[in-house]
């Protein structure tokens, strides 16, 4: 696979910008257009440009761990973030719970950010896993 | 603690199937963990038998949304069974796949793969809620397509491809329903869709609704005309992804019609009872025929599943308590038996070398206990007594002459003894001929591995004989289920509260 000098120059740019974004759209998916599937797939092109650029072995070494973990990652933390709900028995699994921090203004976190977060690890896995089995073949 | 039982069939699966996925590079570790899950479930889901025996249906709202708005997990008596049987078989083949080719299968994604499976299987069977059904039968659909094509072959692709497509075009039929469904109800709780269902005023389009469901789930169980799929794909699997595909993938569909037809569509039994009749005879009789017509062990176990679905759906087809309870039976026995036959063929592959029985031959000499081990479930399928498929087409052919249906009890009867003509068939040539020149060379396996093989085997031979000999409590049990199915009301009620008192029309 040969990349153009001007994009393996770029490339750490095209990582970068899309996963800064990505993680813009994931909070933002709080109360405006975004969250963690959107987020997930532009975090996940920055990986995919990365790898078209510098080889997947290269993506795989910005990953740490490999796609099938962000997946399994991602799955416990959106699975976890249910079990709050049990802090009453009584209440159905998935009820969320909210936490009001007050730093200055006030933050609403729920679990519903956690579940985002655990549905962005799980997109940018997929993805990952998806594209770079493709990207090797050649 | 009701709602953590209520949630726990699915979240133990979900829990095993992210944490061996984060294991992606450690095969041992993803082992013990899946095991140790697999344990787990079948725990989990006794426990939740028996609050549901002692303390009735169980009801949960998925985030506190009141029913019909959220999706509720309901699990009465037929569900509690449905998951304690997918503990048991998960466990089962937990132990099993940690026999022969265990590495490779590990390797390529096993253990994820299989607990997602699961997990699409116990939601399936614990949803109150039609769309919900849906997202649990696409979650088994992708898992199993990943199980299917596991060693990446060929012959595997091409018949998970097989396997996808019609699969994926039953499922389209569900969404189609689904939305005719919602269109004219406003609901797809199942509860809330009994109660509006009979009061639809366009009945027309709502038969159609059920006639595409019927369908969809047809296609799931691989019940006549819909069955290609099946004998298509299952002998390309390897043998522990066989058996929980035999065990398991089919009877969702027949759980399903049997959940749709007895709670929303019964006011329209007339039309669909005659229909269920007819596609169960031509199920029986087809697959029967298939059956006997092949000479490749899993080919045949693979035809007795499509045969053996028709037995199942006879309690549809007629509505009586008996004929339900018969259903509920024989899911319960067949599911046992039919994953135990696909065990003993991987572990006659494994001895003989071979699934042609044309190459198989002398196994009674060489292996006289895994002969008996085969005759367990062999002769239980056939329905000899007093094993447990004698009870379970006794009751079947019993509501059957009681409903004065009689071309469908004779049926049964002729296709339990075609039976067990392929059940002697594959004894004859694997068994009892002599082996065929040159013998074959039996694989090496070591101490562990045997264990592994049989373990399994042993255990569901031993719960099939316990059915067979102590029937009273499964048959008990079987009536309980039939009545609480046809309690609709009482359904409606446990999950949407009380009927609340009619006022007069609001005048604008």
């Amino acid at each position: 696979m040969d990349a153009t000098v001007i994009l393996r120059v770029s490339a750490p740019l095209l990582l970068w910008v899309p996963m800064a974004l990505s993680l813009y759209l994931l909070l933002r998916g709080h109360n405006d257009p975004g969250g963690g599937f959107v987020g997930g797939l532009v975090g996940a092109a920055g990986l995919v440009f990365h790898a078209i650029a510098r080889g997947h072995a290269a993506a795989l070494r910005v990953m740490r761990l490999p796609p099938a973990s962000w997946c399994g990652l991602g799955l416990l933390l959106a699975a976890a973030s249910g079990l709050l709900a049990w802090l009453d028995p009584q209440a159905g699994y998935l009820t969320h719970r909210w936490w009001f921090a007050d730093v200055g203004v006030t933050l609403p976190i729920g679990t519903a950010l956690l579940f985002d977060i655990g549905v962005y690890l799980v997109v940018v896995g997929t993805i990952t896993a998806m594209s770079f089995a493709l990207v090797a073949e050649d | 603690m009701r709602q953590v039982l209520l949630a726990a069939p699915i979240l133990i699966p979900l829990a095993a199937s992210a944490v061996t996925a984060l294991l992606w590079r450690r095969p041992m570790a993803q082992r013990r963990i899946g095991l140790a899950a697999a344990v787990l479930l079948l725990a989990a889901t006794l426990a939740l038998l028996a609050e549901v025996v002692s303390g009735g249906m169980l009801v949960g709202r998925m985030g506190n949304w009141p029913p019909p708005f959220g999706i509720a997990l309901v699990v009465d008596h037929l569900s509690a069974a449905m998951l304690v049987i997918t503990g048991l078989m998960g466990l089962a083949v937990a132990v099993y796949a940690m026999g022969p080719g265990a590495q490779e299968r590990d390797r390529a994604g096993f253990q994820p793969l299989f607990h997602a499976l699961l997990m699409g299987v116990t939601g399936s069977f614990s949803t109150g809620d039609l769309f919900n059904l849906y997202v649990w039968f696409e979650v088994m659909l992708i898992a199993s397509f990943g199980l299917l094509v596991l060693d990446r072959t060929k012959e595997q692709l091409d018949g998970g491809v097989r396997y996808v497509m019609l699969n994926l075009v039953g499922t389209t039929f569900f969404l189609i329903a689904v939305g005719l469904l919602y269109g004219l109800t406003g609901t797809l709780n199942l509860a809330d869709l009994a109660r509006v269902a009979p009061d639809v005023g366009n009945q027309g389009a709502l038969a159609a609704a059920a006639a595409l469901l019927l369908i969809s789930f047809g296609a799931k169980a691989a019940v006549f005309p819909l069955f290609n799929w099946l004998p298509a794909s299952y002998h390309t699997a390897s043998m522990p992804v066989a058996a929980i595909f035999a065990a398991l993938l089919t009877k969702v569909g027949v759980y399903a019609i049997i959940r749709v037809f007895t709670l929303v569509f019964a006011h329209d039994h007339a039309l669909f009872g005659p229909i269920v009749g007819v596609i169960a005879m031509a199920t029986m009789v087809v697959g029967v025929l298939g059956a006997a017509a092949h000479y490749d062990v899993r080919r045949i176990l693979s035809f007795h599943i499509i045969s053996q679905i028709g037995y199942m759906l006879v309690g549809v087809a007629l509505m009586t308590p008996l004929a339900i309870a018969g259903s509920v039976l024989y899911v319960i026995h067949h599911i046992v038996v039919k994953a135990n036959l696909f065990l003993v063929a991987g572990a006659m592959r494994q001895v003989g070398g071979s699934f042609a029985l044309a190459r198989l031959g002398g196994l009674w000499a060489s292996r006289p206990l895994l002969g008996l081990m085969f005759l367990v479930p062999a002769l239980s399928l056939a329905g000899i007594p007093p094993l447990s498929g004698f009870w379970g087409k006794l009751v079947v052919i019993r509501s059957g002459l009681e409903a004065e249906a009689y071309l469908l009890a004779f049926v049964a009867l002729a296709v339990g003894l075609l039976t067990l003509y392929s059940m002697i068939k594959i004894w004859n040539e694997a068994f009892w001929k002599a082996a065929p020149e040159p013998a074959p060379q039996p694989a090496a396996w070591s101490r562990a591995q045997r264990i592994a093989t049989f373990a399994p085997i042993l255990l569901l031979c031993g719960v099939t004989l316990t059915i067979g000999l102590w029937t009273e409590p499964f048959a008990a049990f079987s009536i309980a289920a039939a009545e609480s199915l046809l309690d609709r009301d009482g359904y409606i009620t446990a999950v949407l509260g009380a009927p609340m008192p009619r006022f007069a029309e609001a005048v604008p």
